[in-house]
Parts: C-alpha cells; sequence; structure tokens
C-alpha cells in the first residue's frame, strides 16, 4: 500500500496458506473499514477459520500480505497481534476448562499489583470486579464467576470467551461463529454484545452461518468457496438467493427460497 | 443432608486427603497395639524420622507437582538428587583430606557447594525444558533420557567413586530439623506461587487447556522452559541436602525418587491430565509415603511388602483422576 488510507482498518494482498498440497487460502484480497461490520461466509471447508488464523497470528501465512492499521504487519504470535489491538474468539473455544472466569477472562492479560514479571502477583479483586463489570453487560447470568469453566453451561462460557474479547478489543474483534452451538436465546445475548460493539465504533469480523443473523447485523457480507474469496456484497443491497448462489457456486432459480443453514 | 453437602463443598479440597492421612496412621496404631503392643503414633522419635526421610522426596514433588499441574512430567528427579549431590560434595569437601576431588577447592564457605548444585540441577531442567518446549518430544521421552544420562553423568564425574570427608557446615544442612524446615519452606513458597502469582495461573492454564493458552497470549516456549528449569533446581537442592545428610555423595543416590515424587503430587490429587492440583495435597501426598514406610518399619514387615502396598495406592490415585477427568469431559459433551 503506496499510500495509506486512514479509513481502512485491515487489508489483505493475495493471501495464502496451504497446508502441504491442500490450498485451504488461496489469493484471498480483503479489506475493511474502520467502524464496519462484516460477516464472512461459505461453506463448510471454504478456509473461513484458516483466513482468520492467518490474521490473528495463530498461523504464519504461506504468502501474501496484511496492512493493520496502516501497516503492514507480520505477526508471529497470537500475542503480536493481540499487542496490535485484534482480539479473537476461536471456533473451538479458546478457554481453560479448569480456571474459574476471571482467570480466563484475563487470561494473558492479568492484572497485578507490581511487576515482577512472571513471578508478579495476581489482583484478583480487581480481575474480579472487572469480570463482573464486562460480564453484566452481556445479560448473562452467571452465579458464581469463581468456579471452573467446566462447570459452565455452553451460553455462559461462549459470553466468558466473548466478554474477553470485547473487553480488551481496541482496534478489531473477530469471531468465528459465535452462536454456533448456543440456544435462542444465548444467540440473542451474543448478538447484544456484536450491537453493543457497533456503537462503540470497534469493527468486527464474523463468521457464521446463519443468514438471518448476518443480514441483521452486519454491513457487508463476504464469501468464501474452496479457499477463494468469491465475492463480497452490501447487506443492504443483496438477498438471500444471491449469497446463496455465491455460496454454493449455483444459480437459485428467481422466486425460490433459498434454504441454508 | 443437604447441609452437610453444603459444608463438605467448603471444605479444602485437601480434606480427603488428610483423611486418608488419618484412616493410616489409625490403622497402624492399631495393628502397632495388636501386633507389637507399642503406639504407632505416640513417639515423638519416630515420627521425626519419618518426616526426615520424605523431606528429600517432598522437595523434588514440590517441584514435579508444577510440571505434572502444567501437564507435563519429569522422570529426571532421583538421577538429578545423584548428580547434584556428588557435585555439591565436591566443592564441599575438607582440606586434611588428601585425596580431594579439587584439591585446591576445599574448604570452601558452605554457600558454593550449595549453590553448585542447585545450579546444577537447574542447568539439567533448562535442557529437558528447551527439548521439551522447541522440539516437542514428549516430557515423558525427554525426562527420562535425562534420568539415564544424569545417572550417567554423576558415575562419571569422579569415576564412579564416593565423595567424602565433607565439611562440617556443609554437613550441617543434612542435620537436625534443617531438611525438614528447607521442605516446608520450598512448599510454602511455591503455594504461594501458584495460588498467587502469574507464573502460577500460567501453569494451570497450559495444563488446562495448551491452545488456549497460547492464542490467549501466554509464551508458552518460555513458560514450560522455566517450569522444567525450576524442577530440576529443587531436584538438585534435593541432591544437596541428601549430600549434607548422608555426609557423602555418590552415584547410587536416590534411586527412584522421582517415583515417590510423582506418586506423592498424585496421591495429593494433583492430575496427570493437568490444570489441577495443589502442593498442599502434594504435603499430605508426601506423609502419606512416609506414614506408610515407616508404618511398615514400624509392623517389622518386610520392605518388598511396602513397595508393593505403594504401588497399588499409586494406582488407586491415578484411577480415581482418571474416574474425575472422564466424569468432567462427558460433562462437557452435552453442552
Ligand atoms: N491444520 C490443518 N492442516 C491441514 N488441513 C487443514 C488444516 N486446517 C484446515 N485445513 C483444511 O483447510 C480447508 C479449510 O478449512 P477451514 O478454514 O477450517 O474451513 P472453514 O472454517 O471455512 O469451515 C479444509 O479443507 C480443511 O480440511
Ligand atoms: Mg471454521
Amino acid at each position: 500500500m503506496k499510500e495509506i488510507d486512514k479509513k481502512i482498518i485491515l487489508k489483505t494482498e493475495g493471501l495464502s496458506k496451504h497446508y502441504g498440497g491442500v490450498k485451504a487460502l488461496d489469493n484471498a484480497d480483503f479489506t475493511l473499514q474502520n467502524g464496519e461490520h462484516i460477516a464472512i461466509v461459505g461453506d463448510n471447508g471454504a478456509g473461513k477459520s484458516t483466513f482468520i488464523r492467518q490474521i490473528t497470528g495463530v498461523e504464519i501465512p504461506t504468502s501474501g500480505k496484511i496492512y493493520f492499521d496502516g501497516n503492514l504487519v507480520n505477526f508471529k504470535t497470537p500475542s503480536d497481534a493481540k499487542n496490535a489491538g485484534i482480539e479473537a474468539v476461536y471456533q473451538n473455544l479458546a478457554l481453560a476448562d479448569d480456571l474459574d472466569v476471571p482467570s480466563n477472562i484475563f487470561l494473558g492479560q492479568e492484572e497485578t499489583y507490581f511487576n515482577l514479571g512472571p513471578f508478579s502477583f495476581l489482583n484478583a479483586k480487581k480481575m474480579y470486579d472487572k469480570s463482573i463489570e464486562v460480564l453484566s453487560k452481556t445479560g448473562i447470568k452467571i452465579p458464581d464467576i469463581n468456579i471452573a469453566m467446566s462447570n459452565m453451561s455452553g451460553g455462559q462460557r461462549q459470553c466468558v470467551a466473548i466478554s474477553r474479547s470485547a473487553g480488551f478489543a481496541s482496534k478489531l474483534i473477530i469471531m468465528d461463529e459465535p452462536t454456533a452451538a448456543l440456544g435462542v436465546q444465548e444467540t440473542e445475548q451474543v448478538e447484544n454484545i456484536i450491537k453493543n460493539l457497533k456503537d462503540r465504533g470497534i469493527p468486527l469480523i464474523m463468521i457464521s452461518h446463519n443468514l438471518r443473523q448476518v443480514f441483521d447485523l452486519v454491513d457487508k457480507i463476504w464469501v468464501f468457496r474452496q479457499g477463494k474469496i468469491v465475492g463480497s456484497v452490501d447487506a443492504s443491497t443483496t438477498n438471500s438467493n444471491e449469497v446463496v448462489s455465491l455460496i454454493t457456486g449455483i444459480q437459485q432459480k428467481v422466486g425460490e427460497e433459498a434454504s441454508f443453514i | 443432608m443437604n447441609n452437610f453437602k453444603a459444608n463438605y463443598k467448603k471444605l479444602p479440597p485437601e480434606f480427603n486427603i488428610f483423611l486418608v492421612l488419618l484412616g493410616l496412621a489409625l490403622l497402624f496404631e492399631i495393628l502397632g497395639w495388636i501386633f507389637i503392643g507399642q503406639s504407632f503414633v505416640a513417639n515423638k522419635r519416630r515420627l521425626i524420622i519419618m518426616i526426615l526421610q520424605v523431606s528429600v522426596i517432598g522437595i523434588i514433588a514440590v517441584g514435579v507437582t508444577q510440571v505434572i499441574i502444567m501437564a507435563g512430567i519429569d522422570l529426571s528427579g532421583g538421577s538429578l538428587v545423584a548428580l547434584s549431590a556428588i557435585v555439591a560434595a565436591s566443592l564441599a569437601q575438607n582440606s586434611s583430606y588428601t585425596k580431594a576431588v579439587y584439591p585446591h577447592l576445599t574448604d570452601l564457605p558452605y554457600i558454593i557447594p550449595v549453590l553448585a548444585g542447585v545450579a546444577c540441577g537447574l542447568f539439567a531442567g533448562f535442557l529437558s525444558g528447551n527439548i521439551i518446549a522447541r522440539t516437542g518430544i514428549p516430557p515423558f521421552i525427554a525426562t527420562l533420557g535425562m534420568l539415564v544420562s544424569a545417572r550417567g553423568a554423576s558415575t562419571w564425574y569422579n569415576n564412579g567413586m564416593p565423595v567424602s570427608f565433607l565439611n562440617d557446615d556443609f554437613i550441617a544442612l543434612g542435620q537436625g530439623v534443617w531438611p525438614v524446615v528447607i521442605f516446608l519452606s520450598v512448599a510454602a513458597l511455591f503455594h504461594i506461587l501458584m495460588r498467587y502469582t502469574k507464573y502460577g495461573k500460567h501453569t494451570y492454564a497450559i495444563g488446562s487447556n495448551e491452545e488456549a493458552a497460547r492464542v490467549a497470549g501466554i509464551n508458552i516456549t518460555r513458560h514450560k522452559i522455566i517450569v522444567y528449569s525450576i524442577a530440576g533446581g529443587l531436584a538438585g537442592l534435593a541432591g544437596v541436602v541428601t549430600a549434607a545428610r548422608a555426609m557423602s555423595a555418590q552415584a547410587g543416590m536416590g534411586m527412584m525418587y522421582e517415583l515417590d515424587a510423582i506418586a506423592a503430587a498424585v496421591i495429593g490429587g494433583t492430575s496427570l491430565f493437568g490444570g489441577r492440583g495443589r502442593i498442599a495435597g502434594t504435603l499430605f501426598g508426601v506423609l502419606i509415603l512416609g506414614v506408610i514406610t515407616s508404618g511398615f518399619v514400624f509392623l517389622r514387615i518386610d520392605a518388598y511388602y511396602q513397595e508393593m502396598v505403594k504401588g497399588a495406592i499409586i494406582v488407586g490415585a491415578v484411577v480415581v483422576d482418571q474416574i474425575r477427568y472422564k466424569k468432567k469431559n462427558t460433562k462437557d459433551k452435552d453442552i
């Protein structure tokens, strides 16, 4: 990027990831405006999660460039991406099941009393209070946050994972299928958190299979198919038929109801 | 009934282990009166000897506990005891002895052999930690390698000869209540580290879900190296105490101590699957091993029975751990 567009928070050029012979992600050109909420949709195995893992430093791309917040970046580890202001909720809930809620929310970014490197003493009180605060915004009810995550329901776990990211995200938040395993009420709670992020002006990338949700929540829809980005459409001007055609690569008949899980 | 349940839940998790300890002591007490006509518990000397005997195992067990909480394992403890003991002893020799290992390095202040012994274990742990964290070789294999190599190194160090004629100030560390004081201080320090610091939190997190810890930004490689180094350092300290207590060191010292240390941790409630366990539990685990050993000696039962019972108790503790772990996992599935 020669002249950096201030409005663009994230841009990828020719981003690819190959696992052996499998081109899981192939030449992805992607842009995200500041404040924008977008959804990534596509069939299973389309490369959506792979795309996310390249941006968040969980994996290192085979080739291609990533620009974040105006700079060419080369994240080597997830903490590089975190330090740059990117927070992510991964598909396979990245929670430590034996730890309690505050420990999970603050994992890797603990509040401490004085800095003694790894031997810093934890400020448990502060982490407890802050956890209560971020969780209250989600509307989720967790009677006792000082018990291990393994004792909690799917919705409670997901809200903890999302609260963690939403609490720390400064520049970009990414969610990989945040409501895939949730019931109706729990899904609503997660959607509330997302709307709240929109109000705060924090850009979001969300992977979802739920087209109703996608149309409800985001500005723009990016469609992946077999490792490639096959289109991006404005949520306000497109319809589910068009999106489904892009996902499957098969033209829908006019008038036929789109059916896609 | 519900009330009982609620109160029971409030008790520290070590309560069950404490009951086992009491039960064993009671068993030996009863058997003592029946077969020997003596009390097992009401004998101060016996209790002191018992706790002295397990102090060295206890120091290793503290290091091993944090490794297991991190879902690792360390088999090298016993061999590191021998290596550190012999290295420390070689620097603690008396100038009146003409065949010292380092004739020019005799009568050194005791802090030098102590630090050398600890550093020796620390370095071995650092090596294992690097191998485990950087190559992905399973900890079982890496530390098994260290077990064999360190034992070899302790034989090589002084051509298989024992090292003795040690200075009094060094020997003092192994006498009286010193081993117990050292063990309890180490246990208290690590109890605090594991519960109240970032170090402990990250150790539990890695043991619970390494991938989650990684994406949370924890430097897994660095943390693993630190944890294994500390385990090695504590084994080194145990070696120093062993040499001081025996007033000499030789390559065969500390044989199978690693198994007793692992047993103490597991009996004390540390999960071999990682993520769960406490130093306080290990303390009770160590005491249980001590009671078994001294109880069998007290009843004048042959040592091999003792090994058999110990083995059965270890297997029992692991079975309990497995059942708990399965319960937890089936619960996760129906989410
Ligand atoms: N670590 C990996 N090793 C090998 N192949 C992988 C790996 N991760 C993903 N893949 C493959 O890459 C493709 C895209 O996967 P993924 O990004 O998980 O898809 P999606 O999230 O869109 O369902 C699939 O064919 C998948 O099997
Ligand atoms: Mg996926």
